[in-house]
């Protein structure tokens, strides 16, 4: 392991250009000739560069190159389902929900359904969803900063906690978007320049081949991986349906001007998150190669980062880890900061809100702000380490298990009701974040059981659905009344001017 | 509306509110008679919120079973002039419209039976909801046993319903009164304003038709929007637009005298704002910014993303104004100069809550800012 300072200088500069852009992107002032160019809205592929910038998190980064190289070809189930998400959400809930007005998920609850319970039940998902989603981003830069410089690992983690907290406390990501558009190329050049030319060393060195085995046979439960086929189902279940459900991608999507821009940014997204995920499995595979000890570690996580070093060695080695630290950095920061921006609104409009206790807006902002990530902080400080991408697709389960009904029947099912929508949050988190809380308290468990709370989304999603749809047949005379207006909104195309 | 029934129809509510307070901190609950007024306000307390709602047959129905525990009768019912809006418990069905059109027409209370039928046996009291002289409907109590003290409560009860939906009428006006302000806002477009653009672009005309051209194409856009009739709010991109056409025009006057600095972040861009909500600021600030001096003045306009919120702000460096001034305009008690600005003050607070009410912060000489704060979303506010 190369101790070397290289590395946290890079990760230094893009901490320093992240607060640049996000301080300054906008303070660009515009003078009275080009007044319009200073409210043009967002085009399609700088928004789609946000979206994929603030989504592509340590799991994508890191974790995803770590799983193939333990768990073989099973794992790219993994990259195809954090893109087919998008597919999803594309399909059936990009336009109507932009439509809908809504910024956050309680809001689309509010306005589908009119309930304040129902918010109510919303908002503390929500939180709790960004604090399950907010802890890999702690745990991954723990062990990046362990594997590159040799500092324990919670100092990785106070970097990013406190970085977040100060920029998005002060209000210094003005320019959000430009910052998470800027991330998702820096990221993209991170993973993509070390993984050519590591495919470049590895032809000249003869295109050195191991002993694959199982690894390549799809479904063969490598790397002691049981019931593989209920697992991948599940992981199939839980990143195609918990996309749309996290929280800091519909606040994103509130950036488009209507619903026909949101599906153009949707399908930019699907195609700038493809371009991405080619490169972390090339990581994997060549991890087999040069790194085959890591497998099956806690480490497996950091082969992005070590395998350049590995192959290249002195000067080139380091700067393309440099490189790649930098762009791991760039990962952590900027999904942390677009779930902490998120969680913050929630708990301060919402939770906090309740009472007059809090002070103002703003106030009751920064106090949600601390509590959006000192608890995640904590959580990454005493909770076993797991797969980073393992724990990602437990949030996707849990997104997956509620706010997917939520969505997809109360922008499809005109007689969904607010206790069938309540039941299933209810049901689909309960079951999805106890399987979660067991795991991560007392995981990991063995046998069919352990199956289950390992990768719960596969019964939680249909449990919540059915939950949901028998629920609201039964209170069938309690469909809300402003259904049909509701249900005009969301689905009438942007041309019909409706204001009328 | 009878200033004098609003005033006492208020005063009882304080009255009522305050004796059920009274009562609900006694140590112990009084005597028999206190707790039977207790219970009686209680129950009060449960139909007003329906009928705040009007006279309509949802409110009605909801209240009609508290108004039947208040009355102590077998039955309930509610008519408005032309039909019945609900009709709780037994025998309630058997009436019809014209037993209680004698009530209707002459404002008095009376005692009728179901045709058809004679002896003792069901009664109907019904006694009528009159707000300002006018019948509006009737309340009627069902009853096998119709005594003096049933008469007397029944019109005692019709008249504090009365009084409840004279309070919904006061709602509902209070809502028209601002949409006419909102409508006179629009055709409030300052006189001064039209008559100064025209003048403009007249001294283009020979000198430069062509810009000339583009001026008036600005202008005719700029009315199409400020007087378009549908709609309480518009997102913050077709107001900004808007303000950029009316600032062309003031910068086809005022030359370079006019200095403009434009920030505004994309992601805040779709926000629902009330229409012509900023139009009134920014006409103050280039007023007020170069309003007695030579030199040039700066007009900031400023629109930042806030997580949930967004906050938008107008600025200039000019004169300012005496901040107890502007705290009176904001009140409304102004002297007409600024009406713009507490015309946009009411309709935040109405669309979003007190909370989202416009800071102004301003001192002589010392320019002036005006900010708010716009939710990104709000229940029932679509752009």
């Amino acid at each position: 392991m190369t101790e070397s300072w290289w590395p946290v200088l890079a990760v230094i500069a893009v901490v320093v250009v992240t607060f640049v852009i996000g301080t300054f992107g906008v303070r660009v002032s515009r003078t009275t000739s080009d007044f319009l160019v200073a409210s043009r809205s967002v085009t399609p592929l700088v928004n789609a560069s946000a979206i994929s910038g603030e989504y592509l998190s340590a799991a994508s980064f890191l974790g995803i190159a770590g799983l193939v190289l333990t768990y073989g070809v099973d794992m790219l189930w993994f990259p195809v389902g954090y893109t087919v998400g998008y597919l999803v959400l594309l399909v059936l809930v990009a336009a109507p929900l932009r439509r809908s007005g809504a910024y956050t998920l309680p809001d689309f609850a509010e306005m589908r359904l009119g309930s304040q319970r129902l918010r109510l039940i919303a908002s503390v998902l929500v939180v709790l969803i960004g604090w399950l989603y907010l802890l890999p981003q702690f745990q991954g830069a723990g062990i990046t900063l362990h594997a590159l410089t040799g500092a324990p690992s919670w100092v990785g983690a106070v970097v990013v906690a406190v970085v977040v907290g100060v920029t998005v406390a002060t209000g210094g990501m003005r320019s959000i978007t430009s910052v998470q558009a800027f991330q998702y190329w820096l990221k993209l050049a991170a993973i993509s320049i070390p993984a050519v030319l590591l495919v470049g060393a590895w032809f000249r060195h003869g295109a050195p081949v191991f002993a694959a085995g199982d690894w390549g046979t799809p479904l063969s439960g490598y790397g002691g991986r049981d019931y593989p086929v209920y697992k991948t189902y599940s992981i199939v279940l839980a990143t195609f349906l918990g996309t749309m459900g996290l929280p800091h991608v519909l606040v994103r999507f509130y950036t488009n001007p209507d619903g026909r821009a949101t599906r153009r940014t949707t399908l930019v997204v699907l195609g700038l998150l493809s371009a991405f995920y080619v490169f972390p499995p090339v990581f994997g595979a060549l991890g087999r190669v040069y790194t085959p000890e890591l497998a099956g570690t806690p480490a497996a996580d950091t082969v992005v980062l070590l395998l350049p070093g590995r192959v290249f060695g002195g000067w080139w080695g380091e700067a393309l880890s440099s490189l790649v630290a930098a762009g791991a950095f760039a990962a952590f920061l900027s999904t942390a900061s677009g779930l902490s921006v998120s969680i913050a609104g929630v708990l301060s409009h919402d939770l906090l809100g309740r009472t007059r206790r809090f002070g103002d807006g703003v106030r009751r902002f920064r106090i949600g702000t601390l509590v959006a990530v000192v608890v995640p902080f904590l959580l990454a400080l005493v909770a076993g380490q797991l797969d980073l991408a393992q724990t990602v697709t437990l949030a996707f389960a849990v997104a997956a298990s509620t706010f997917c009904p939520l969505l997809v029947l109360g922008i499809w099912w005109p007689r969904l009701t607010v206790r069938g929508a309540s039941a299933a949050l209810v049901v689909g988190g309960g079951s999805a974040l106890g399987a979660v809380a067991l795991v991560l308290a007392a995981g990991p468990f063995t046998g069919f059981v352990g199956a289950l709370l390992d990768q719960p989304a596969a019964w939680t999603v249909p449990l919540a659905f059915g939950t949901a749809v028998v629920v609201s047949l039964r209170t069938r005379d309690r469909v809300p009344r402003a259904t049909s207006a509701a249900m005009v909104r969301l689905h009438a195309p942007d041309e019909l001017d409706l204001r009328r | 509306m009878n200033p004098f029934a609003v005033v006492a129809a208020a005063a009882a509510g304080t009255f009522v509110a305050a004796l059920a307070r009274w009562l609900l901190h006694r140590r112990d609950l009084g005597s028999e008679a206190d707790r039977a007024t207790f219970a009686t306000l209680h129950t009060a307390s449960l139909a007003a919120p329906a009928l705040r709602e009007g006279l309509t047959p949802d409110a009605a129905t909801a209240a009609a079973r508290h108004l039947r525990t208040l009355l102590g009768s077998r039955g309930v019912a509610l008519t408005d002039t032309e039909r019945v809006l609900t009709a709780e418990g037994p025998g309630a069905d058997l009436l019809d419209m014209t037993l209680v059109a004698p009530v209707l027409r002459t404002g008095r209370s009376a005692m009728t039976r179901p045709p058809g039928t004679a002896g003792p046996g069901l009664r109907f009291v019904v006694a009528p909801l009159v707000i300002d002289d006018r019948v509006l409907g009737t309340l009627v109590a069902v009853t096998d046993d119709a005594t003096a003290v049933l008469a007397r409560t029944t019109t005692e009860v019709a008249r504090w319903v009365s009084a409840q939906i004279e309070l919904a009428e006061l709602d509902a006006s209070r809502a028209r009164l601002a949409e006419a302000e909102v409508r006179a806002l629009r055709a409030q477009i300052s006189p001064h304003f039209i008559y100064n653009a025209l003048t403009a672009i007249a001294s283009y005309v020979r000198t430069d038709p062509e810009h000339a051209r583009e001026l008036l194409l600005e202008f005719a856009d700029f009315t199409r929007y400020s007087f378009r009739r549908h709609g309480d709010f518009t997102t913050l991109a077709e107001e900004l637009r808007s303000i950029d056409r009316y600032l062309t025009l003031e910068r086809a006057r005022f030359g370079d005298r006019l200095q403009l600095t434009v920030r505004v972040a994309p992601e805040v861009l779709p926000v629902a704002v009330p229409y012509l909500c900023l139009q009134p600021l920014v006409e103050n600030a280039v007023r007020h910014g170069l309003e007695g001096r030579a030199g040039p003045g700066r007009v900031t306009i400023l629109a930042e993303d806030a997580g949930a919120d967004c906050t938008i702000s107008v600025e200039d460096d000019g004169i300012g104004a005496d901040p107890e001034q502007v705290r009176r305009a904001l009140v409304g008690e102004g002297d007409g100069d600024s009406i713009g600005v507490g015309n946009v003050d009411e309709r935040l607070r109405l669309a979003f809550g007190d909370e989202y009410g416009l800071v102004v912060e301003t001192g002589p000489g010392l320019g002036t800012k005006v900010s708010m704060r716009v939710p990104k979303y709000a229940p029932g506010v679509h752009a």
